[in-house]
């Protein structure tokens, strides 16, 4: 992907955006947003010096913004990111031993992708789904009740989903 | 195979089995063979029900009907009238107070009953993507009260009739903020709405936008009229995409209805409003870092005053309310003020929507009057703690709140009391804690999310935080002197004192609280290095009743790292250098001959 | 659709969504409402909804019809879903996996009686 090609895309984005918000000034974080869903998980580095001349704000500002929210990451992370709960209404009803089983599983740590791309494993505060405890989220997919076996048949069914296509 | 038409609960607790219950089920089970009902009524054995004294208890479904103190005898009666002939048998209708019961008729749940739903009166109810089912529930019938009958004081009067407070977190009387930004001077004002939910163990507000989006489409739209403004926006966390989905749904509907953008209902008033998604950030959650935020920066708060409603987004007057606030808005307006302030007691008026989670049976979202009692929101709603195991503590208002203990339940909930125990209703998360609960690792807990989510600003919070951090891990592996106590509560009180937002000013809250309550438990980690609860991994050995090991092999083979050793049938070891505490090995232990133990 | 300008046409738009959610004159003989909360998704309501659904077709079922609604706050018991057929009290039922989906419409709608082991609830919100 060459630099060119960031600088076109971001622009398109950029001007959509724009162009549907009530305010100006103000679109940063949704463009990042946009933008991280494009790319795949991830927001390429040169996508901030574009921002910069579109929106005529310093490069810094554009940099702390990418670097202070926790879902924007300007690392290439896996096809899909599993966020696991670790707030304590996950954690009073086994949490750990999920979180345990999905590094097992997975056979990576916090902050990890594993080799084949497929999976990058986060950690998150509360998701807001007590209910239903322990929780994680795979991309924008919910996942509850969840109990070491749960998450084996539920990585391994993604697993062999990915090989058969 | 024939459609099962009853089933038949049969309680299999310890007392009813010692008073008979196998018996019962014998006999049971062979008469509806004697009828050839076997394949349409299904029996079950249950846990306790709870009325141990009137056992053994057996209930009918679908019916839901009660029996009482089964002899072997009588069992056979039940199934030739009630299951044959479907003719209740008065006589050993049970009797007691149902209120023990875990199993009871249905109809009459108390999770159920006891429930004022105001701002969760469609949840559940109405398809979230149908407008016409929302107005089919009255809904936006407030907005055309308040463009065509009230006048902008009118509205603000009946908010400050209803007394409701801002649900979120700081409980701020609603009507003043209102009356506030409606009175701030300058033609361009907005509203936003708090959609940043992040109080671990508070999910009431993804309800809300998830199963009934316009009641926030609404509220805005009419706190919108009343203060002035023009625009709108609703900051949701990233984390909510079904939420961010449905609303955006209601809100072009909105538009085609004629609710939201120019000319609302005909009128001369035009409002629009907009979705900013925020990125995983909790100081968001404080209203200066959230505006912030939406004007495209770090979510870092801002010092206040001056407050939101005088210069909030773009230096302009705004109005700022959570979601569940909203949510009450419509309804207040269509039935009056003092209809919701009938509701409650004093200083608490209405309902409040509890988010109930972690060792309680009922898990989810109950709205009910404020002033309700700790014990009845948790035992009698809430079902109790499963598994047989005691209720330890129940913590609320997330990390700005703190634990309250077992002796306390029967403390009304109003913003008064939590104060004065040392927490507060927050959002109205209520986490429930068994007696396998660490509160000191509880407060560690705590601790490792502020430390993650303070925004750096302000030196109390980022270091403060992270020192208590510290401290706190020393103690929970055994390290902590009693000198680390004084000054885990002296750094404590010092940050809550020195920082700049809410944030920090309650993020030593939960540590302090738990001190409070459980000073026994932190002294008994740093002076005799054990953990009551025996949760803390330093602190607790993983050991086998070589009595009760019959050498089945069963843990050796489950235990990740190698630590049990033993032949077969013959009782077995634990390495404790090897053993890394995870309990795998206790859980598929089935003669009950492993324990944690602390010294 | 053209926009709303007095409480006449707010109150024939209530109107007439009232049958729909009371069934009168909807031409249906009811409906199953499946909550897909996103609690209600993580604990599997999505796939209840689709056994629902194919269970409903199987059977040549299509007096009956499969709509949504939020969470109604139990969460414990989800996935859940309320069948509510014309002239009977709605029914909530809990715990509603695929295997016990295909129950409640065997048993529930083809069959007139209710699951009684998955019941939560009778009668309305």
């Amino acid at each position: 992907m060459s630099a060119e090609n960031v600088r076109e895309i971001v622009t398109d984005i950029y001007e959509n955006i724009s162009s549907q918000s009530l305010e100006k000034g103000d679109v940063l974080i949704n463009t990042l947003h946009a933008i991280q869903d494009h790319f795949g998980n991830f927001i390429p580095i040169e996508a901030a010096e574009v921002m910069k001349d579109l929106t005529g704000l310093p490069l810094s500002r554009i940099y702390e913004v990418l670097t202070f929210y926790t879902m924007f990451s300007t690392h290439k992370r896996g096809k899909y990111v599993i966020r696991v709960c670790k707030s304590l209404p996950c954690h009073v009803t086994g949490g750990q031993a999920v979180v345990d089983s999905l590094k097992n599983i997975l056979e990576i740590d916090f902050g990890e992708t594993t080799t084949d791309g497929l999976f990058t494993l986060e950690e998150t505060s509360c998701l807001g789904l007590c209910g239903v405890s322990p929780v994680m989220m795979i991309n924008d997919e919910a996942y509850g009740n969840l109990t070491p076996e749960r998450v084996s048949e539920i990585v391994d069914g993604m697993v062999s989903r990915e090989r058969s296509e | 195979m024939p459609a099962v038409e009853n089933t038949v609960l049969i309680c299999a607790g310890g007392a009813c089995i010692s008073a008979g219950e196998k018996s019962v089920k014998n006999v049971f089970e062979e008469t509806l063979k004697k009828y050839s009902l076997e394949s349409v009524v299904r029996v079950v054995e249950t846990g306790c029900m709870g009325a141990c004294d009137l056992g053994p208890i057996l209930v009918i479904y679908p019916e839901g009907v009660f029996y009482q103190k089964i002899t072997a005898e009588n069992a056979a009666r039940i199934v030739e009238e009630h299951i044959l002939k479907g003719r209740v048998v008065e006589d050993l209708l049970y009797k007691g107070d149902s209120g023990n019961l875990t199993e009871k008729p249905q109809e009459e749940l108390p999770f159920f009953t006891e429930q004022v739903r105001i701002a969760t009166r469609n949840l559940g109810v109405i398809d979230p993507l149908s407008i016409d089912e929302y107005i089919a529930r009255d809904g936006y019938f407030a907005l055309h009260k308040v463009l065509f009958e009230l006048s902008r004081e009118d509205v603000v009067e009946i908010l400050k009739k209803s007394e409701l407070k801002g649900r979120g977190g700081a409980g701020f009387p609603t009507w003043m903020k209102w009356d506030l930004t409606k009175k701030a001077e300058g033609d361009t004002k907005y509203v936003i709405c708090n959609a940043d939910e992040g109080d671990p163990g508070a999910f009431m507000d993804r309800a809300v936008l998830e199963g009934d989006p316009h009641t926030v489409v609404e509220a805005m739209t009419i706190a919108a009229r009343v203060v002035g403004a023009q625009k709108g926006f609703v900051y949701v966390r990233a984390e909510y995409p079904l939420a961010i989905e449905r609303l955006t749904h209601a809100m072009a509907m909105a538009r085609e209805y004629g609710f939201l953008g120019e000319n609302i209902l005909g009128t001369d008033f035009s409002f629009d409003l907009e979705i900013r998604i925020g990125a995983g950030a909790f100081v968001c959650g404080e209203e200066t870092a959230l505006i912030n935020s939406i004007e495209g920066k770090r979510g870092i708060p801002r010092v206040k005053p001056p407050f939101p409603a005088i210069k909030g987004l773009w230096e302009k007057p705004t109005l700022l309310n959570n979601v569940e606030t909203y949510a009450n808005i419509p309804p207040i307006i269509t039935n009056g003020g003092e209809w919701f302030s009938q509701y409650g007691v004093d200083g608490s008026r209405g309902t409040k929507v509890f988010a109930l989670a972690g060792n309680v049976k009922n898990t989810g979202l109950v709205e009910v009057p404020m002033g309700i009692t700790l014990r009845k929101l948790i035992f009698d709603i809430g079902g109790g703690v499963p598994g047989g195991k005691k209720l330890k503590a129940i913590q609320t208002g997330g990390p700005s709140g703190g634990c309250i203990p077992l002796e306390l339940i029967d403390t009304p909930i109003t913003y008064d009391n939590m104060k004065k125990l040392g927490t507060i209703i927050g959002s109205g998360g209520m986490i429930v804690m068994d007696e396998d609960s660490c509160m000191v690792d509880v407060a560690k807990y705590f601790l490792e999310f502020t430390v993650e989510e303070s925004c750096g600003q302000c030196t109390p919070c980022r270091d403060g935080t992270r020192r208590m951090l510290e401290i706190l891990e020393r103690i929970t592996e055994g390290e902590g002197t009693t000198e680390d106590l004084q000054l885990l509560k002296d750094l404590g009180e010092n940050i809550m004192s020195t920082s700049l937002c809410g944030l920090g000013q309650t993020a030593p809250q939960p540590v302090i609280s738990t001190m409070r309550y459980f000073w026994d438990e932190y002294e008994a980690h740093v002076k005799e290095g054990r953990c009551p609860a025996k949760k803390c991994k330093s602190l607790i050995q993983v050991v086998i009743d070589r009595d009760k090991c019959v050498g089945c092999t069963a843990c050796a083979r489950v235990c990740p790292v190698e630590a049990i050793s033993g032949s077969v049938r013959k009782p077995h070891d634990i390495d404790p250098e090897i053993c890394t505490r995870c309990g795998s090995c206790l859980a598929v232990c089935r003669f009950g001959a492993i324990s944690k133990v602390s010294p | 659709m053209p926009k709303i300008k007095s409480l006449e046409e707010l109150m024939k738009i209530k109107e007439n969504a009232m049958k729909g959610l009371k069934m009168r004159d909807s031409g249906k003989r009811g409906k199953v409402i499946v909550a897909m909360g996103t609690c209600g998704i993580a604990a599997g309501a999505k796939d209840t909804l689709r056994a629902i659904v194919d269970s409903l077709e199987e059977k040549g079922i299509d007096d009956v019809a499969v709509v949504q609604s939020g969470c109604f706050g139990l969460c414990d018991v989800e996935p859940t879903i309320e069948v509510h057929l014309e002239g009977s009290e709605p029914i909530i039922y809990g715990h509603v996996s695929p295997t016990q989906a295909k129950r409640v419409v065997e048993q529930h709608i083809v069959g007139g009686k209710v699951v009684g082991d998955l019941i939560v609830k009778r009668g309305e919100l």
